[in-house]
């Protein structure tokens, strides 16, 4: 087996990125500029390995600390709500696992995904992969020529999830007999975004902790929504996968060959873009933003208020409480306003989160307050509505290039669902709790096997035809589909024309 | 090609150029015509200059970046700094608008160009040094950009030829209120000129929201200009550094530069600023045998804690009486003088055992005695403060060297409290200064302090400029300008007497 199974068994905490590679240098020496003095530009990024000695010495250590001491510790807690222990730990079962990864991952089309051509390149030779192993030892710099010896990995390993990393400038296997530690450094890699529910824990009140039902999970789809509307009409992006993270989350993927290049600091600038919340669970006015609203908040504001009125005031009842009323009451710019209202919800302790959010506009109206400054509370209100949708991104996620993610169609160790693509053109159709299991899933396979039995002529079937997985599969090939065509006319457009510098 | 360049600069080696050779640096000179005060610097330099020049115009600049570095430690705000910097610019580093019609146009802008390209090879060494060289480079820039010409600034901003697309009239309208939403302009946006560029030029911009973006296009307005210049300032340069870093290797092998840059980019902390007797001192100054502990007040604490040492042991070993002996010398204090003062100082100590072991070494370090280049030169020249800084650590018994470095930083409180110092903001500054190795800022911070009313006074009544108020470092420098501040009416007076002490 190459490479170490490292020592010490740790398990990866649920949906978050694992920690990264080595230190980079962003620098993308093959954007030569203009200005560049020729012959400066000849002894620059062309030159040979031995020349860099030195600088390569001190990446090196930081490489093998940063290794050894990024092992994620063990954080994972015991899952509670949909899946009781017992059940869950049968979703590992190996069986299972092999049965999963012989018979149902679409390899093909992962493959074609991270390829982004149908014969074998180095964008995905060169991409790191990193297994969970049933031992829960954690194995990285993985890396495959081909998508049948992924899957051969895969059912020998039968890990339990793994995960995608970015390509790297040599082949990751390799990296340990390189001369020069710098030759080794990540070039590319999705955008990648995070959302989990546990974000949300201080306003949703439906569940707790790792449990979801549908109620909580429109918070996700608010998130898609308007994070979806931000990437593609404000930054352009057309290729963007969004995935099921198999419990309480949702994972997307940008693909665009625009995104995969971007370096730290672009983006750090879209997650800061992005981020709105502000502070921490002590209470205190989350949204702080000036007027007139930045184009992007606006038009997120369209989106979520309507969500607001059905899903958050409705559906999570979040003022019910009277200390949850109360930090409602905090937030209003009047004081007149606040205490009218405080005397009014007072008298009927049990008032819906509904009518006190009207109750609101009314006590205004009748004139409680004659210091109301009417322009103040609608940018309140607004601020409100924003603090009670807006996506609560993890933002560390996305703004190194090397992090890690897990892979779409994994199996979620705790509740055996599949890391299943979400339509975004159908978003509020999604429902998690639908998402099949993998044992369901090889039972769909024996059923269908029973009764359409050797009589099938023609063609012969994938196995994941024959379940519920084939509409995710179905969308995924077709999202790669049209990846690969953008794909292949840019890359003539390169080939053929001046340089896409940009 | 650096190479070639450098190689140049030595005298001895211009005869050795061939006719081609010189064809070929002629034309390339022709087009380093200097047409705008601001530079991106993309052409490096191509005639030659003496090694004199290379070392004098380096050593400048560096003054004016390590300036320019203690305004932030010092938390200067940009204000602040710009009219700090305004005089040491003047002073070190003029560059005029080509309205001035100075004569000196050309001269200015040559050493500002072959200066950077210096400094350049000197810092691309190491990750670190080019970080903090970049840093400086840019505020440098950015300085200098706000305070150009606005014509002239017109004029080089499309010499450079970015492909900034003006925004149309009627996409102007088109895009209307979410425009000037965006940029936080309001009202203002109006009349606002707007550029169209990739939202990766310009990330800070787009981390803040304060641009409208469309389709990956950011819409930027004029005023925000500078951000993009100065962006694309600081990525060109990067770039170039680590284009420079990778030419580097080659460049060592030349063994008469290589001692200069190393030098080089040792100072960068605390630039190495020479100190000769020659320069002007106090006309009211009459150092001599018998007043040196008076004069003791003015001292730095380097030299003051040697001064306590000598008195308390009647003894000094050999490094620190070669430090405190010329330091003794930059004060202007006679052969005579000196060996008068050191038998004194040597108290218990036979006349014959100090003429045998110690009175050849008083001579020889003002260059009585020795050989010729050692009488030429006078003898030695009084340590700079980055000589001490930079010198191997004392050993037991040994008290030379800086304090601020060589002191752990409870005795170093320590003695300062013993020199009078109780301040605890200041000496809560000192502690932050010496854990962040900026020795030299410490001791600034010390002077400032103790002749805090003396620097408002010259401050306020105009009677300084601010060069005259730099960062010292240099001990002699830090003698003087005590002394004069503590003399203040007294050497106006003098000066009116002795002009040509100037
Ligand atoms: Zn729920």
């Amino acid at each position: 087996m190459p490479h170490s199974v490292t020592p010490e068994p740790a398990a990866p905490q649920e949906d978050v990125v694992l920690p990264d590679a080595p230190a980079s240098t962003d620098t993308d020496s093959s954007s030569a500029s203009d200005e560049t003095p020729g012959s400066v530009k000849a002894n620059g990024p062309t030159e040979s390995d031995k020349e860099n000695v030195k600088l390569d010495d001190m990446f090196d250590d930081e490489e093998d600390d940063e290794f050894s001491s990024s092992m994620p510790t063990s954080t994972e807690e015991p899952s509670q709500g949909a899946m009781p222990r017992a059940i869950s730990a049968k979703f590992s079962d190996p069986e299972i696992m092999r049965a999963f990864y012989q018979r149902l991952f679409p390899f093909r089309y992962l493959f074609q995904w991270l390829n982004h051509s149908p014969s074998p390149t180095t964008d995905f030779a060169h991409r790191e992969f990193a297994f969970t192993l049933p031992n829960d030892a954690y194995l990285r710099y993985q890396s495959f020529p081909t998508a049948d010896l992924l899957r051969k990995q895969c059912m020998q390993l039968l890990p339990s999830r793994f995960e995608i990393g970015p390509v790297y400038s040599t082949n990751p296997r390799d990296r340990k007999t390189l001369r020069k530690a710098s030759a080794f450094r990540p070039l590319a890699k999705e955008l990648v975004f995070d959302i989990d529910m546990t974000d949300y824990d201080d306003i949703r009140t439906c569940c707790t902790g790792a449990s979801i039902c549908n109620k909580c999970w429109s918070f996700i789809t608010m998130a898609i929504k308007v994070v979806d509307a931000a990437l593609r009409e404000d930054f352009g992006f057309k290729h963007i996968l969004w995935v099921y993270s198999g419990r309480r989350g949702a994972h997307a993927w940008v693909c665009d060959r625009r995104a995969r290049e971007l370096d730290d600091s672009k983006r750090r600038a879209i997650a800061g873009y992005l981020e709105l919340l502000k502070g921490g669970d002590k209470g205190g006015k989350k949204v702080n933003v000036k007027r007139p609203l930045h184009p992007h908040l606006e038009r997120s504001l369209r989106i979520l208020r309507e969500h607001f009125q059905s899903d958050v005031l409705t559906l999570q009842d979040p003022f019910l409480a009277p200390e949850k009323s109360s930090h409602l009451l905090s937030l209003l710019p009047d004081a007149g306003l606040s205490s009218a209202l405080s005397r009014k919800w007072d008298a009927a302790p049990n008032r819906s989160s509904a009518s006190k959010w009207s109750d609101i506009d009314t006590v205004a109206e009748s004139g409680a307050s004659n210091t109301l400054d009417t322009k103040a509370l609608k940018e309140a209100k607004q601020d409100i509505v924003l603090e009670y949708t807006y996506p609560r991104l993890d933002a560390e996620v996305s703004k190194k290039l090397n992090h890690l993610l897990k892979s779409p169609f994994c199996v979620h160790p705790g509740t055996g669902r599949v890391c299943v693509p979400i339509d975004v053109e159908r978003v509020e159709e999604f429902d998690p709790l639908s998402v099949p299991t993998v044992t369901e899933l090889l039972g769909e396979i024996d059923s269908w096997d029973t009764n359409n039995g050797k009589a099938e002529d023609g063609k012969k079937l994938d196995d994941w035809e024959k379940t519920s997985m084939k509409g995710y599969v179905d969308h995924f090939r077709v999202f790669v589909a049209t990846l690969l065509k953008d794909e292949k006319s840019g890359k003539r457009e390169r080939e053929g024309g001046d340089s896409m510098e940009f | 090609m650096l190479r070639q360049e450098f190689n140049r600069v030595d005298p001895k080696r211009r005869n050795n150029i061939d006719y081609k050779k010189r064809q070929f640096a002629q034309a390339n000179f022709e087009l380093q015509e200097y047409k705008h005060r601001l530079n991106f610097y993309a052409i490096p330099p191509t005639a030659e200059i003496t090694l004199e020049e290379f070392e004098e115009w380096a050593i400048n600049r560096l003054k004016v970046l390590g300036e320019l570095e203690a305004c932030t430690f010092r938390n200067r705000t940009p204000e602040e700094t710009a009219s700090y910097m305004a005089s040491i610019l003047d002073k070190y580093m003029p560059l005029r608008s080509n309205s001035s019609r100075s004569s000196t146009l050309d001269d200015e802008r040559k050493r500002d160009h072959y200066s950077h390209f210096i400094l350049r090879l000197a810092f691309s060494s190491t990750e670190d040094l080019r970080r903090r060289f970049s840093r400086l480079e840019t505020m440098l820039f950015r300085l200098r950009f706000k305070d150009d010409d606005s014509r002239e600034r017109a004029a080089f901003i499309d010499s450079l030829n970015f492909d900034w697309e003006k925004v149309s009239d009627a996409e102007r309208k088109e895009l209307g209120s979410e425009l000037t939403a965006a940029s936080g302009l309001g009202k203002w946006g109006e009349e606002e000129g707007w550029f169209k560029v990739e939202w990766e030029k310009v990330p800070e911009l787009v981390e803040q929201r304060r641009v409208l973006l469309k389709r990956g296009m950011a819409y930027v307005p004029q005023r925000e200009q500078m951000t993009l210049v100065v962006a694309e300032f600081t990525r060109r340069l990067d770039q170039n550094l680590e284009w420079t870093a990778r030419a580097l290797p080659r460049l060592d092998e030349d063994d008469r530069l290589s001692p200069i840059l190393h030098h080089l980019s040792k100072s960068f902390t605390a630039p190495d600023i020479s100190y000769s007797t020659s320069d002007a001192l106090p006309g009211n100054l009459h150092p001599n045998a018998s007043n040196i502990d008076a004069l003791s007040q003015h001292f730095p604490l380097c030299m003051s804690h040697l001064h306590s040492t000598l008195r308390a042991n009647a003894h000094l070993k050999h490094f620190g009486r070669l430090q405190y002996g010329l330091f003794l010398k930059g004060l202007g204090l006679s052969l005579e003088d000196a060996l008068l003062f050191w038998r004194r100082s040597f108290r218990n100590m036979t006349d014959e055992k100090f003429d045998k072991e110690y009175r050849y070494n008083v001579r020889h370090s003002y260059g009585d005695v020795g050989g010729d280049a050692n009488r030429r030169g006078r003898g030695y020249t009084p340590y700079s403060c980055q000589k001490l800084l930079t010198e191997a650590l004392p050993g037991t018994g040994q008290n030379h060297g800086c304090p601020y470095r060589t002191f752990s930083p409870d005795n170093l409180v320590a003695l300062l409290q013993n020199t009078g110092i109780s301040d605890r903001e200041v000496l809560k500054g000192v502690r932050e200064d010496v854990g962040k190795q900026r020795y030299h800022i410490a001791c600034n911070r010390v002077f400032d302090f103790t002749h805090k009313k003396e620097i408002k006074k010259v401050k306020d009544e105009g009677l300084w400029s601010a060069s005259e108020l730099d960062t010292i470092l240099h001990p002699n420098t830090y003698f003087k300008r005590s002394f004069m501040l503590k003399h203040l009416g007294e050497e106006r007076q003098k000066e009116t007497n002795s002009q040509d002490a100037a």
